[in-house]
Formats: C-alpha cells, structure tokens, sequence
C-alpha cells in the first residue's frame, strides 16, 4: 500500500476552532534525499498538537520552514493568516514576535548572564512589547513561571540540562507568544527532569492560553502532552488522532512508535 | 588519476571557497550600509578585539624590536653603518614588519576565536535563536565585527610598531649609548608619509580580512563539534594567507607610487 493512501484522519468529524497554522502539501528536499513529501497539518487555537517521527524524518526542517528559518521547495505556509514565504524580513520579524521557539538544546547564549539571554527577544521586539517595558520585572516574572528566578545572574554554562530547558522556555515565554513550537522539549532529559519540563508545559499552557505545536519522539510527553497527534511518516501526515485513537490502529509503522 | 582526480577536486573546492567568501563579502557590504545599526555591539567587539590583544601584540612588537636590532647589529658594525641602525629598523617596522607581524597574531588570535564562536553558536542552533528573536543574525555577529577588526587592526599596528621601536631602542641605548632624542629623531628622519600612509592603509585591508575570514568560516560552520575545530583552524590558515597576498598588491601598487 502507498504511504500516501495511508494518510487517515480519526477525527475529521470532530468541531475545532480556527487554525493559527496551516501547512499545506509542504515539500523539501536535501539533494536526493525528499525529507518532506508534501506534509499536511493544521493547528488549532488553544490546542496542544504533537508530531511524531523517527529522527531524520523531517519534523525539524517543517518546524524551521515554519519560522522562515529555511525555505521549503513548495507548498504553503499560513502561520495566523500570514503566508510565511512571502513575508518581507520586517514582517516576518512581527510574525515571529507570536511565535516562541523553544530548540532542542535550548540554545541559550553562552557568551550573556541568564539575564541577559531573557532581555535580548525583549529588546529586540521592542514594536510589540512597548517602549517603557520594566525589564527587569518581566525578567523575574518569566524566571519564576519557571522556579528559576534565583538563576537570573549566572552564566548558562553553570545550569543543568533541565534548567537550561526551563530557562530557554523563560527566554521564550517572555515575549508573550500566541503559539509556542517546542523541538524535542525532552530530548536528553531524564525521566524525572522530563516530568518536570512536560508539566511546566502543560502549567504554561493553561495560564497563557497558548496554541503548542511539539515536535518529539517521547511517548510519555505525547501520551500527558497531546490533544492531538500526527505522525510523520514517508515525509507526510501518516496518521492523525488523540493518542489513545492512536495506539489502537493496527498498522505495524504505527505500532512501532508505541512499542 | 586518483590523485589527478584529487587535485581536480581540490582546485575547484579553491574557486569555490573564494567564490562564497566574495558573496558573504558582498553581504557584509550590503548589509552595514543598512539600519538598524548594532552599535553596543559594534564597541563590544572593539573592546574584545582591540583591548583584549593589546598585551600580546605589544610583547610581542617589543620583542621583535629587541631581536631585530640585536640581529643586524653586528653586521652593520662590520660595515661602520651602526649609526644607521634607527633608520632601517624604523623603515623595517614601519613599512612591513610591524603591519604583517601584527595581523598574522590576530589572526591566530582572533580570526581563529570568531571562527570557533560563531562556529558553535551555529551548531547550538544559538544563531538560529537569535534569528527568530527578530535579529538579523548576520548584522549582529558578522558586520559588528568585521568593522571592529577593521577598525581595530591599525590601532594595534601603531601600537605594536611603537613598542617595537622602543625595543630596539633599548637595545641601541644599551650597546651604543645612543639617547633617546637622538635615536627617535634618526627614525622619524628616515620616514615619510609615503612610508606611513601605505602601512596603516594595508593594516585596514588585512583587519578587514581578518574579520572576514573568521566569521566566513564560523558562520557557515556545518558538521557539528568537528566543523567547530575545522572552521577555528581554517580561518587562521585562510587568514594569513589573504594577508601575504593583500601585503604582496599593497606592495606591489605602493611601488607603482613611489616610480611615479
């Protein structure tokens, strides 16, 4: 059977608010290599949608083409209306000041104070967060969402791995984003500081009312964290459903994931 | 043929650097016309660049002064032409040694540091966080201190060629009892604009390449901790080798100006 005939929707009939993305038939390629084949999805207001996929499947190139960080080979992008590829770079700016981007080794400048890590997207969407902004008390305010205020002077090389994450989710708290892409939020994590990241999701979710996009290969994060899934298969949207719908298809690329 | 293959491989990945190193140099022209301008940044990277290489470039100036003099002495002295001493070290110094000296330490000093910075940043995807900041990445990092090592290498020159001088200085007041006054006199006799003008123009050139050549190399840095090392090594090996040619055209068109 084509992957492409496998694509399957359980919930198509299920009522959803309107989507702040929508990516349609997205394709990239890396030479011969075709990571994306025309993925499909939608994101929903409010909602926490988890992608699932092997590595090197593709669900980082789609979550940087999403931020205009690369350039997809065709397909479309629609991130809260706005068709990304044809955002000039000042408006993609004002774009990406709604999107938070946590990466996946939370990539916090080593060379700036925790402080000043939290400050930077602060000054630099200036625009959106006004001219008088009390930096400092955003400063501490994010840090706390996270139980790290008493970090904000230190360098990030002297944190863990957990709270370089929950600093990183500070830095990207901070601007007050409508929709929060997280790359692999547990990668690297043990279980224990894995829980502790999923739940400050889920905590930051409901006190900001944020849309979630989640990118990983974590069943535990999936199975607390999802609304929503779809696994990323062959470049597409393999499979969507809440992950109680989808531990119950019978399709062996499916069950593997959940093994 | 294999290692005909491998020189066929070699000569064009040559044209091939060159030719992405013009483009990111033509980037780098476009984007420091442009606002918004990083200036915090711009005087960070003097103060990294500059005030951070003073110590090894002024030890280093010194005692290149130092030995220099204590080389040629004892030949001049062969000839009786000691008291030309302060006239051809300051020529020396002034016109070749002090500038090419000065930029091959920062390259290794500094070419080799922004390579090996912007090279992790990138694989830590900390460039990549600064873009969806809503920073031009390649503003902050690559045109901030291009500018800074362009505008910072000739200041070190001079400072290098002074404590060179002084080194040598030392060396003629101890064997030749020759003061001061009299030493710094003969040297400023022996200089002219024609020598000075070409020297610290040439220092601008080899700052600007300097600082392109490091950030070429880290901002494109790909293979993870690996690449990190290559691009650190590689922008001192690219570096001082724009140097030697830059020096070789500085020369070259300086003579045409002294034939004139």
């Amino acid at each position: 059977m084509k992957a492409t005939q496998n694509i399957t929707s359980v919930q198509q009939s299920r009522a959803m608010p309107e989507a702040v993305i929508a990516i349609k038939d997205l394709r990239k390629s890396f030479g011969d290599n075709h990571v994306l084949n025309g993925f499909n999805m939608k994101l929903y207001k409010g909602e926490n949608l988890v992608i699932m996929g092997k590595s090197g499947s593709g669900k980082s190139v789609m979550i940087k083409c999403l931020v205009g960080l690369m350039q997809a080979d065709s397909g479309s992008i629609m991130v809260m209306g706005k068709e990304v590829a044809k955002l000039n770079r000042k408006l993609l700016d004002e774009l990406r000041a709604e999107i938070g981007f946590l990466f996946q080794g939370s990539a916090l400048y080593d060379s700036m104070t925790v402080r000043e890590n939290l400050e930077f997207p602060l000054r630099r969407h200036q625009k959106k967060m006004g001219n008088n902004l009390d930096t400092n008390s955003l400063v501490m305010e994010a840090l706390e969402n996270v139980g790290l205020a008493h970090t904000v002077d230190i360098m990030p090389e002297e944190l863990s791995g957990g709270m370089k994450r929950r600093v990183a989710l500070a830095r990207t708290l901070i601007i007050q984003p409508k929709i929060i892409l997280y790359d692999e939020p547990t990668s690297g994590l043990d279980p224990i500081t894995s829980k502790e990241i999923i739940e400050l999701m889920l905590r930051i979710q409901k006190k900001y009312q944020t849309s979630s996009l989640i990118i990983t290969h974590d069943v535990d994060c999936a199975r607390v964290i999802a609304d929503r899934m779809i696994l990323l298969i062959d470049g597409i949207n393999y499979i969507e459903g809440t992950f109680n719908e989808l531990i119950q298809i019978n399709d062996p690329k499916v069950k593997a994931f959940f093994k | 043929m294999v290692m005909g293959s491998h020189i066929v491989v070699g000569i064009r990945q040559f044209f091939e650097q060159i030719g992405e190193l013009s483009f990111f140099f033509g980037r780098f022209l476009k984007e420091a016309i442009k606002p918004p301008f990083e200036f915090s940044e711009l005087l960070h990277q003097c103060y990294s660049v500059g005030n951070r290489s003073l110590p090894l470039v002024g030890i280093t100036g010194f005692i290149i002064g130092l030995v220099l003099t204590l080389q040629t002495r004892p030949t001049l002295e062969e000839f009786g032409a000691v008291s030309w001493m302060p006239n051809m070290v300051g020529i020396s110094i002034i016109r070749e040694i002090g500038p090419v000296i000065v930029a091959l330490i920062c390259a290794g000093r500094i070419a080799s540091g922004m390579g090996a910075e912007l090279g992790s940043m990138r694989v830590t995807e900390q460039i990549d966080a600064m873009e969806v900041s809503g920073t031009n990445p390649f503003k902050y990092l690559v045109v901030t201190r291009i500018i800074a090592t362009t505008m910072m290498i000739p200041i070190l020159t001079i400072f290098g060629d002074v404590l060179a001088l002084y080194g040598s200085f030392l060396v003629e007041n101890f064997k030749g009892n020759v003061s001061f006054q009299l030493y710094f006199n003969q040297v400023f006799d022996a200089l002219s604009f024609g020598d000075l003008i070409p020297a610290i123009v040439k220092s601008f050139f080899f700052g600007m390449a300097i600082g392109l050549v490091g950030c070429f190399k880290g901002y494109n840095c790909k293979k993870g901790t690996v690449g990190v090392g290559v691009a650190a090594n590689t922008a001192v090996v690219m570096a001082s080798m724009l140097i030697f040619i830059l020096d070789f055209i500085a020369v070259f068109i300086s003579d045409i100006f002294y034939d004139l």
